[in-house]
């Protein structure tokens, strides 16, 4: 599958991707602008413009995620005062529950699967949808209706499909004359999280779609024809051509998708409630149950710092490992 | 467009139709099912759980339609995302215009706060976030209570789309309405905002199907006659769990107004996430 003897080396139609390719990056850093000292009146004007964003996230991300902090240092049923201090001992407890660890667990698991599952079908299937093909729109639309349904709706909807027995799923097996497990897929601790991560797929494999064909109208029609001239296959072209210059949607698709899983709740919380047997907890339904049900508020707030300090972690070492690349690529 | 490229994009060929069919046929399949089965009996699906609808029976979907619990939760979501959808796009666009158009001296750092609003999970603020809105804000149980976190929660992404789209307006406009004498508030109004009218479209459309569809905030925030769909849709299916039917005719109803709107405007969607995506 190689091309033998590269007129152009292949890598080259790469790096220098063709003019018009990445005019955001062009016009914030390349373009160097006039630098004018902004005047009094100016700096009132942009104030003006940018504290109510500002305002809004300061009070209702910030503020929350700090009190989070806070909340995890003391022992905190709810109600009354915070008075008593108990340091990281919430932390000993949440590290050493096997609930929790079994919680941080499913999500890695889950933010694996997704990329190892998503990545793959999402691209095979956004480079065959961009290809000339009648009704491309009417199938584009379609394939993004499980994106835009509520998590809770499509949970609900496969809870129903997936009842044991009188489910639509069992029925259809039986069909082809499989039998179902006795307790359900939902109910079958061996199978549930592999359930629930068959849900997720179907239900995140638009917006993967969505976000690599969105990356792919932006390949110029020139990369198509020097590609062409040079002899390529479909396949070579794709592979080598537009795939590497899809790099940076690829990758912004993964860390989007990697936060994503980390805070999985609601799907979970209609499927299963993090059952059975504790299969199928996540980080989010393990707080959700500590805080609010069982009105251990200090070990929920540890619970979600771990849960942020994870997904900050996760975001470092992305940002060092994988999206150094982009940057590097500009120059 | 040429015909050359066409080749190398390569045409339709009959395998690309059965993918493409087959991909279609899974993501549409299970909601397809949902909606038909909307429309028999609750002895049908017994009898038959993978059957088609014989005789089509209305009185599901029409139970849903004239039940008012129905309107109410469809009102309160419709008024929440409204609410969300209006400050997240009316704040987001008043940020990312200076962090586009103007070179300050703090511009890259505030900006880094957006960015870095993309890794605060919702998760690890609910508890606290809640308790703020209901005790120290008295807004448990209003449209406004959910709405302002959510706008807050949805202006990171917000602004990381909108700054590329703004940066790419060209500066010839800008600069021949300030030599016309207008200000740098009157280029915003009248220049980059009905210039931007797609990205506009593009975050208001995210937003406002993000808000149609959540669910944990509003499960802490909402009870009794001011729960949204997604909640009364979760709580109906646990209560009458064995109505199988009822609950898919409702789960259908509930979803449509998102499903049309964001289906409606997808090809603005794809076009007005180009920006962002190019990394």
């Amino acid at each position: 599958m190689s091309l033998t003897p590269p007129i152009v080396a292949p890598d080259q139609g790469v790096g220098d991707p063709a003019p018009g390719v990445r005019p955001d990056e062009l016009s914030s850093r390349r373009r160097p602008r006039a630098v004018r000292r902004t005047t009094g009146r100016e700096r009132l004007e942009i104030l003006v413009f940018v504290l109510p964003a500002l305002v809004l996230m300061a009070l209702f991300v910030g503020w929350p995620v700090l009190s989070a902090v806070r909340m995890s240092l003391y022992r905190w049923r709810g109600f009354g005062p915070m008075d008593d201090f108990v340091g990281l001992d919430n932390y000993r407890r949440v590290l050493t529950d096997d609930v929790f660890t079994q919680a941080v667990t499913h999500n890695l698991t889950i933010v694996v699967l997704s990329i190892l599952i998503q990545l793959p079908l999402g691209l095979g299937a956004a480079l065959l949808l961009n290809r000339r093909m009648r009704g491309r729109g009417v199938v584009r639309t379609l394939i993004f209706v499980p994106y835009v349904l509520a998590e809770v709706i499509a949970g609900v909807i496969w809870f129903q499909l997936l009842i044991p027995e009188t489910g639509v799923v069992d029925g259809l097996l039986g069909g082809v004359g499989v039998a179902a497990p006795d307790q359900g897929f939902l109910g079958t601790p061996g199978l549930a999280l592999g359930t629930v991560m068959a849900v997720l797929t179907w239900k995140y494999l638009g917006l993967a779609i969505l976000l690599f064909l969105a990356g792919l109208q932006s390949v110029p029609e020139e990369v198509y024809e020097a590609a062409q001239l040079d002899g390529a296959s479909w396949w070579q072209t794709q592979w080598r051509v537009v795939v590497p210059l899809l790099g940076p949607t690829i990758r912004t698709w993964c860390f989007l998708s990697m936060i994503g899983s980390l805070q999985l709740f609601d799907m979970v919380w209609v499927l299963t409630g993090g059952g059975p047997a504790n299969a199928t907890t996540t980080m989010a339904t393990y707080l959700i149950t500590q805080g609010t049900q069982r009105g251990n508020y200090g070990i929920a707030g540890a619970a979600s710092v771990v849960l942020f300090v994870i997904g900050v972690v996760m975001a470092a070492l992305y940002q060092r490992l994988v999206l150094r690349r982009d940057t590097r690529i500009e120059r | 467009m040429s015909t050359v490229s066409d080749r190398a994009r390569g045409g339709g060929n009959p395998a690309v139709y059965v993918i493409a069919l087959a991909v279609v046929a899974l993501s549409v399949g299970p909601v397809l099912y949902g909606a038909l089965n909307g429309f028999r009996s609750n002895e049908q699906l017994a009898s038959n759980p993978a059957g088609l609808p014989d005789p089509w029976r209305l009185d599901n979907y029409s139970s849903v339609l004239t039940s008012g619990e129905f309107w109410r939760y469809a009102t309160n979501s419709m008024a929440v995302a409204a609410l969300t959808t209006l400050v997240a796009v009316g704040a987001g666009v008043m940020a990312a215009y200076p962090l586009a158009r103007y070179d300050f001296r703090f511009r890259e750092p505030v900006f880094m706060v957006f960015v870095l609003g993309l890794l605060f999970p919702l998760a690890t603020a609910i508890i606290p976030l809640s308790i703020f809105v209901s005790r120290d804000l008295q807004l448990s149980n209003t449209w406004w209570g959910v709405a302002l976190p959510q706008a807050a929660f949805a202006l990171p992404v917000t602004v990381v789309i909108l700054r590329p789209f703004l940066m790419a307006l060209p500066r010839e406009l800008e600069e021949a309405a300030l030599i016309d004498g207008s200000s740098r508030i009157g280029v915003f109004w009248r220049i980059a905002l009905p210039l931007s009218r797609p990205a506009l479209i593009t975050v208001g459309v995210l937003a406002f199907v993000g808000s149609w569809n959540s669910y944990l905030l509003p499960l802490l925030l909402l009870q009794g006659e001011m729960r949204t769909l997604p909640l009364g849709v979760a709580d109906y299916s646990t209560q009458y769990s064995a109505d199988t039917a009822g609950v898919l005719a409702f789960t259908t109803v509930a979803t449509l107004p998102a499903l049309i709107l964001f289906l409606a405007l997808q090809g603005r969607i794809v076009n007005g996430l180009q920006g962002a995506v190019k990394g």
